[in-house]
């Protein structure tokens, strides 16, 4: 198991440097220097080589990012370029929201995702076709949309949860989840959606392999047979699919957290992208491919759970 | 099956939702290409007088807040945003399909190199990427687009990669290449059309999902700029103004999830015609068992008392019938055999002559769709078909237990062998979870397992075959019943083992008076195990008897054949009936399909002794001296002898 642990580590730490200097490199694509950002367009030629200096923008890209690199790795990803913050410090402030809001959301997924999945399997006629109509309006529902369907009805109208804002889980919990209740199921219907089909797909693949057909002719219960033996068959396509829906809520939350004004990393990207803070984008980028790693590493130990066959 | 595309269409054609999605979807093409001819307003045309006003005469989807008529400015935004769309899914289809062609066809290092960089790619979240990208290039609107593409083929790349890498073993690949065909020919002439539906599933999905992040990043206003019309914006539009009016979030939202939901069920719907059209191709029942259960005869029930059979197993007159899109079709045809207590009985034949299919019909387990639709199955004088599931699911394992022919996967592989025997314990004797246990190593050390608490704690992988098929009778044995029914049992294993699991089921017989009923083709097992055999041919029981007389004296020609095709079997009894020599000792052709099954007899086609009364009308069973039946014309002539 440890073995497993280490070999997965060994895979996911490349991604985190891969990812990062390919940030790197499109940002040095970026025409003219973030000096012009700083300084404004008024400023002399002579300003901006002198920050350029200052900076270190006139190495070479290569040391540039190792030079860069040597300060990530120590948690120093310097310091944004409109406030001026230390960027770790504005993105882990950040990280709680973003995190509530994505586990929140996954969770909610799953368990929708595999109880309807179940149901869908195992009932033929009416409520395998709610099961496909949902994954169909799930994944054809943009979530932006969504969420600004659920703010009118529920927010607006029926004025019973709040419409933008976070609060703190430090606040107790009820606030905390009343806070995230929308943005929990703007962001999880397009993973129920997804988990929903796996699900069914993966449970009926399980229930025509040969061992079903041998426990049932030795005459185990049929319920075992369903939610002992079939579900746990499917369930490392389950837990994959819940992983990659995970990663996916990730890109969806960019958007999320903008609708709802929820102080996260996602809309702090967004606000940075459309400052061209780039300090605060390249910090961002690793905390989500961070997140992706820590995401794919769990994965990964529950296939040595679930996957007899993993284990050594 | 690539060269039938009249067929594909029709198959297309056939899916109504499909067709109805095409058509949303030309309409929005109609819309985006013609915008300027349908649009009833100016894009930009503002009529602050009116503005929000709710759908109406003058504007049929309403006004947005700042005077500008919504369905205008929807058709209008449709060309912006749909170009983006296309050029993601032209990076996606081209990138993927190149890059997955290459690490299939080519494999190797190309492989291993587009694999990992692939595996790369899918973990980055895609929209952080987009943002960075959107930081750099903060007024080109395509950029976003293109890096969309490029990160989603991936997707496409592993699909068309997995269909490469199964077309390219095929036998006619390797001809083109002997023939001095190229790579890049191959894969355009060969590969191409063959993943082709699978290229449009796939597309069609990720132009849903591009319009999505499209509209996204429009919304977020990372789109075209404001005031050009687009679908995202519209959105951004009406979300200004939600508190006031929540109308102006019905026609974008429509439009862009409408959009959206019928490229993905065209995509069902080229996958269904695809999919409809290789099934046609392979008609059958299927081997597959299913979650549904088959709806049991009830008619059956009302068996007269006097034909009560006294042996623990009777099939009389079974026929099992699957639908076929053609009308029903048999797969058993009024098979009849009599098992007692303690007695062993074979059932011989090739495969696919209905062996299997009898076997499952004795224990309620028939694939989905197929059915029982003549006959009766009594155990211990009780009509099966009589009793509800229920019933009958208490009656499998602990009167008749199932040993398969693969033993590597007769067992869930996610659960050790032990747990596996303690819950068939538990269920058959209600023991608790510690007692369980203990009888789950009693039932390894009873199929002579030496070290039953190593194989208790083991998973089924872990298992050589001959280990796992002892675990899967010790799961048979879990009820303690009084027939086991062995499906090939020692097919899968090596010929040593073989031996052993013979002598072991050898064994348990003579312990236990277990009754076997052993479905083998293989006249070898039948001979060390049973003492009667049932000769199938094509779904008809063609001979049954004493396996001595079976062995000295065979009467239905395929019996005769089958023997021959046994070299350590094939004795004097074959030359007496004369049908040997047959130039091998195999039987020519092969078991017909059941569809082609005619009334006639089952055999004539392959029979060397064919006449022509063989192919006039059905052939009954005929009763001989000592117990023994034939189906056979020339038996029927001359129950004697057959010349």
């Amino acid at each position: 198991m440890l073995r497993l642990i280490g070999r997965r580590l060994l895979v996911s730490i490349p991604l985190l440097f891969v990812v990062s200097f390919l940030t790197f490199g499109l940002i040095s694509l970026l025409p003219g220097s973030p000096s012009v950002t700083i300084l404004g367009p008024t400023a002399s030629q002579q300003q901006y080589q002198q920050l350029d200096q200052q900076l270190g923008l006139n190495r070479p890209l290569w040391t540039q990012y190792t030079s860069w690199l040597a300060r990530a790795v120590r948690g120093d990803f310097g310091d944004s370029l409109i406030t001026g913050d230390p960027v770790h410090k504005v993105l882990t402030d950040r990280l709680p929201v973003t995190l509530s809001l994505i586990a929140g959301a996954t969770l909610l997924a799953a368990l929708l995702g595999v109880g309807l999945g179940i149901a869908g399997a195992v009932r033929r006629g009416r409520r395998a076709d709610a099961v496909n109509v949902i994954s169909l309006a799930g994944s054809a529902i943009p979530n932006f949309w969504l969420a600004l369907v659920l703010v009118a009805t529920f927010s607006v109208s029926l004025r019973w949860l709040p419409a933008t804002g976070y609060t703190s889980l430090a606040a107790g919990p009820w606030p905390w989840a009343r806070s995230l209740l929308l943005p929990w199921l703007a962001l999880g219907l397009g993973g129920t959606a997804v988990i929903a089909k796996q699900t069914r797909d993966g449970f009926a693949e399980a229930m025509s392999m040969d061992f079903i057909r041998v426990l049932r002719a030795n005459g185990l219960s049929e319920r075992s047979i369903r939610y002992r033996h079939a579900l746990r068959n499917a369930a490392i396509g389950i837990v994959t699919t819940i992983g990659m829906v995970f990663v996916g809520l990730l890109s969806g939350s960019v958007l999320i957290e903008t609708v709802f004004a929820a102080p996260g990393l996602g809309s702090a990207t967004v606000t940075a992208t459309s400052e061209h803070d780039l300090p605060v984008i390249q910090g961002a980028v690793v905390y989500f491919t961070l997140l992706v790693v820590v995401m794919n590493l769990l994965v990964d130990l529950s296939y040595g759970w679930l996957n007899p066959r993993v284990r050594r | 099956m690539t060269d039938r595309p009249n067929g594909f269409i029709r198959a297309l054609l056939r899916q109504r939702l499909g067709m109805l999605a095409a058509g949303w979807l030309l309409l929005v093409l109609l819309g985006a290409l013609a915008a300027p001819v349908l649009a009833p307003y100016g894009s930009d045309d503002a009529d602050l007088a009116h503005a929000l006003d709710g759908p109406g005469r003058q504007h049929l989807l309403g006004v947005d807040p700042l005077g500008r008529d919504v369905l205008s400015r929807l058709l209008y935004g449709a060309p912006i945003t749909l170009e983006g769309v296309l050029l993601a899914v032209a990076v996606f289809v081209l990138i993927g399909t190149a890059l997955g062609l290459v690490a299939g066809y080519f494999g190797g290092r190309a492989d291993w190199l587009i694999s990992h960089l692939t595996d790369l790619v899918l973990a980055i979240p895609a929209v952080v990427i987009l943002l960075v990208v959107l930081s750099i290039f903060p007024v080109n609107r395509f950029a976003p687009m293109l890096a969309f593409g490029l990160l989603a083929a991936p997707g496409l790349l592993r699909v068309v990669r997995a269909a490469a890498l199964s077309i390219r073993e095929e036998a006619y690949i390797d001809a083109a290449r002997t023939f001095g065909i190229g790579p890049i020919r191959i894969m355009a002439r060969h590969l191409l059309p063959r993943m082709a539906s699978q290229i449009v599933v796939q597309t069609a999905v990720f132009a849903g999902v591009a319009l999505v992040v499209q509209s996204g990043l429009a919304f977020l206003g990372f789109g075209p700029r404001p005031p050009a019309p687009s679908w995202g914006g519209a959105v951004a539009d009406a979300s200004g103004v939600i508190s006031r009016d929540r109308w102006l979030l019905v026609p974008s939202g429509a439009v862009i999830a409408l959009t959206v939901l019928a490229l993905g069920l065209l995509g069902d719907a080229v996958r269904d015609a695809s999919t409809q059209r290789w099934s046609a191709a392979a008609a059958g029942p299927g081997r597959r068992s299913s979650a549904r259960r088959q709806p049991r005869r009830r008619s059956a029930g009302r068996q007269p008392a006097a034909d009560r059979s006294s042996a623990l197993l009777a099939v009389r007159g079974l026929t099992v019938e699957f639908d076929s899109p053609a009308g029903p079709v048999q797969l058993v045809n009024e098979v009849s055999f009599e098992l007692e207590a303690g007695q062993s009985l074979g059932v011989v034949g090739e495969s696919g002559c209905g062996k299997t299919m009898t076997a499952m019909a004795v224990l309620g387990l028939l694939p989905a769709g197929v059915r029982v639709s003549a006959g009766t199955v009594q155990f211990d004088g009780h009509d099966l078909a009589a009793l509800d599931t229920s019933a009958l699911a208490r009656l499998r394992g602990r009167e008749i237990g199932y040993v398969s022919q693969e033993p590597m996967i007769a067992l869930d592989p996610t659960f050790t062998v032990g747990s596996q025997l303690a819950e068939a314990a538990r269920r058959h004797h209600g023991l608790s979870r510690p007692a369980a246990r203990q009888r789950a190593l009693q039932l390894l050390a009873r199929v002579r397992l030496p070290e039953p608490a190593v194989v208790s704690a083991s998973y089924p992988h872990q298992l050589s075959g001959g280990i796992a098929q002892r675990a899967a009778i010790a799961l048979a044995l879990a009820g303690e019943p009084r027939l086991l029914i062995a499906d090939e049992p020692t097919t899968a294993l090596d010929v040593s083992v073989q031996a052993e699991i013979l002598a072991l089921l050898h064994e348990l017989r003579r312990e236990t008076g277990l009754a076997v009923l052993l479905i083998s083709h293989d006249w070898g097992v039948i001979a060390d195990l049973c003492e009667r055999a049932v000769v199938m041919y094509a779904g008809q029981v063609v001979e049954s008897c004493e396996l001595a007389g079976l062995f000295a004296d065979p009467r239905h020609p395929y019996t005769a054949a089958l023997l021959a095709a046994n070299p350590q079997l094939a004795g004097a009894g074959v030359a007496r009936i004369g049908v040997p020599p047959l130039p091998l000792p195999t039987i020519t052709g092969t078991v017909p399909a059941a569809a082609d099954w005619p009334v006639s007899c089952h055999f004539a086609d392959r029979c060397p002794l064919v006449r022509a009364d063989c192919r006039q009308d059905a052939i009954t069973l005929i009763e001989l001296a000592g117990g023994r039946q034939c189906r056979c014309v020339l038996v029927r002539n001359d129950p004697e002898r057959v010349r």
